[in-house]
């Protein structure tokens, strides 16, 4: 093999491989960084670490033979992967799904999403230094939330609990007092969490004007959740599709101004506490009734030929399966859209320019989880 | 804006530029339009001036060859007596690979505009335009697609394997891939 010499301007940098067992990449994740001194000159991430094809492995099994493994792609929000699959094949095979099951679906759908933000802001700030404290907080309150999972699906991270037509198991009075009773407390969480946070001098300091994110681009690049939020872009799919009964909640989308990682911050903070509301509607106004439609054949569904693409607002953004039916018992084509890595496009752009010691922070800003990225 | 008007203004802005309604048959009733490959990145083009600024999925689909069967009743006199008389006729569709763009407006919350382009085979003829020039979310995507399917995306600025290791030499998502036997991928890892 010939060398060939890299450009001049490139001969001085240094090139660090950060990765794929870095702690701060949460995951077998790699990124090759060129420095000059301790500035980004480019950076270069790497996949495939934790790639299993996923959707190969979808396409040779029965549509409900799928569902496990959707827990397995963003194993922190196993409810809201399974909520995605559930929409697509129902818009695929033209099932309904009863009053209760969706109320059900909103409510652990926005838990979920109080346990991701919470533990992604955990996470955030144990990769700027703060070992231990915040993390350990938000696990505290993540833990009951899994607990409440734990009683409802029998599992606590790999719930496999909804179905397309409804969801598996109904949840008893004693289990909405109890989502209930944590919702009513995850204010005070909030407000305590804040109160070291937000105000925090090295906090803004690590975050303000940091990995900023320009508003043509985000949209350009399909980045989507909270961080297309971030910089200033009002959609939600939650808003814009009105999937399930979400139309029911008056909740408000919060919006960033700078896209630096502190609104990126924000955001998640931000969206628990509308989040909140949904779900004390949601647990207040939850009627009884059946939570499967009886027309939904869970063995041997065969849908008519065609194609359908369902998508949800998940908390690291806009999760799609794009599923094509050939009438067979199994789908001729499983597509997952994985927020987390269409997320990544822009990472070269925020990290350009920065210190090397930022590129952790603005990673951890993003949210990505690498069962989901690789697949 | 429905999928007719948006053709018609394909049709007008691209001169030569051939637009097909293909028609899903499901209850999502999502259709799509399949757009020729040589105008591919001028239709994106155009597509992106009607406001449809975000691209959310790209995805590829491989067909291959398949010979439908289908029968056909036609009506002969035979000695004075009309009879109806059913044939089989076995078509042999060739195989191409196609990818999926799934295109939704942020300004206006509309979507989802669904188009497609094919290849004209699967083996020597995999090129298609990267419409990464037009929307930066199918970078990518569209290396998955090179990546599992083997399309090629012409204009694409960094075309190379992202989930698959570099060396490796075929395509898993195909529908007639064979993997090979785990002591094998083992010594393919090594390389």
């Amino acid at each position: 093999m010939t060398q060939v010499a890299p450009p001049e301007a490139e001969q001085n940098l240094m090139e660090i491989s950060m990765g794929p067992q870095h702690p701060s990449t949460h995951g077998v994740f790699r990124m090759d960084v060129r420095l000059d001194g301790e500035r980004v000159m480019r950076l270069k991430p790497v996949f495939g670490y934790l790639h299993r094809n996923h959707e190969k492995i979808a396409e040779t099994a029965s549509y409900l033979a799928a569902i496990p493994y959707t827990d397995r792609l963003d194993y922190l929000c196993s409810m809201t992967n399974n909520w995605g699959y559930a929409l697509a094949v129902e818009k695929l095979a033209g099932l309904t799904v009863p009053e209760r099951a969706e109320y059900i679906r909103v409510i652990v759908g926005e838990l979920t999403r109080l346990q991701n933000h919470a533990g992604m802001v955990g996470f955030l700030l144990q990769d700027m230094g703060a070992s231990g404290t915040p993390l350990m907080y938000a696990f505290r309150e993540r833990e009951r939330v899994l607990d409440l999972f734990e009683s409802l699906s029998g599992a606590r991270m790999m719930c496999n609990y909804m179905r397309f037509g409804g969801v598996r198991v109904d949840c008893s009075a004693e289990w909405l007092g109890q989502a209930a009773k944590l919702v009513a407390g995850f204010g005070g969480f909030l407000d305590e969490f804040e109160q070291l946070l937000t105000g925090n001098e090295i906090l803004m300091a690590r975050t303000q004007g940091v990995g900023v994110l320009p508003r043509e681009l985000a949209i350009n690049a399909g980045v989507t959740g909270p961080g297309l939020r971030a910089s200033g872009v009002n959609y939600d799919v939650r808003k814009v599709d009105r999937y399930g009964i979400y139309e029911r909640f008056p909740f408000r989308v919060p919006l960033g101004e700078h896209g630096d990682v502190f609104d990126r911050y924000m955001m998640r903070v931000l969206e628990m506490r509308e989040t909140l509301k949904i779900l004390e509607e949601a647990l207040r106004d939850i009627p009884s009734g059946p939570i499967m439609d009886p027309k939904a054949r869970l063995r041997g569904l065969r849908p008519k030929v065609g194609e359908a693409y369902g998508r949800i607002e998940s908390p690291k953004g806009e999760l799609g399966f794009y599923l094509i039916s050939d009438g067979t018992p199994n789908p001729y084509r499983y597509r997952v859209r994985p927020p987390s890595l269409i997320n990544l496009t822009v990472l070269e752009d925020m990290c350009l320019g920065q210190n090397i010691a930022d590129v952790v922070v603005i990673l951890g800003s993003i949210d990505i989880v690498m069962g989901e990225v690789d697949r | 804006m429905t999928l007719n008007e948006i053709r018609a203004r394909l049709q007008a802005a691209i001169p030569g530029c051939q637009v097909d309604l293909v028609v899903n048959g499901s209850p999502s009733a999502h259709n799509s339009l399949l757009i020729d490959r040589q105008h591919g990145l001028e239709a994106a083009r155009v597509l992106r001036g009607l406001e449809l600024d975000y691209c959310s999925n790209v995805t590829a689909v491989d067909w291959p060859e398949r010979v439908q069967t289908d029968k056909i009743k036609t009506k002969q006199v035979f000695d004075g007596v009309e009879k109806e008389i059913e044939q089989t006729v076995k078509t042999t569709i060739p195989g191409c690979l196609e990818v999926v763009y799934h295109l939704f407006s942020m300004a206006k919350k509309e979507g989802p505009v669904v188009v497609r382009m094919r290849t004209g085979n699967r083996t020597d003829d995999v090129t298609l335009p990267s419409l990464t020039p037009v929307w930066r979310s199918a970078e990518f995507q569209e290396r998955e697609a090179f990546d599992l399917y083997g399309i090629v995306f012409d204009g694409h600025p960094d075309l190379r394997r992202i989930l698959m290791w570099e060396g490796f030499t075929d395509y898993p998502m195909r529908k007639d891939y064979v993997p090979p036997p785990d002591d094998d991928l083992e010594i393919l890892g090594e390389r």
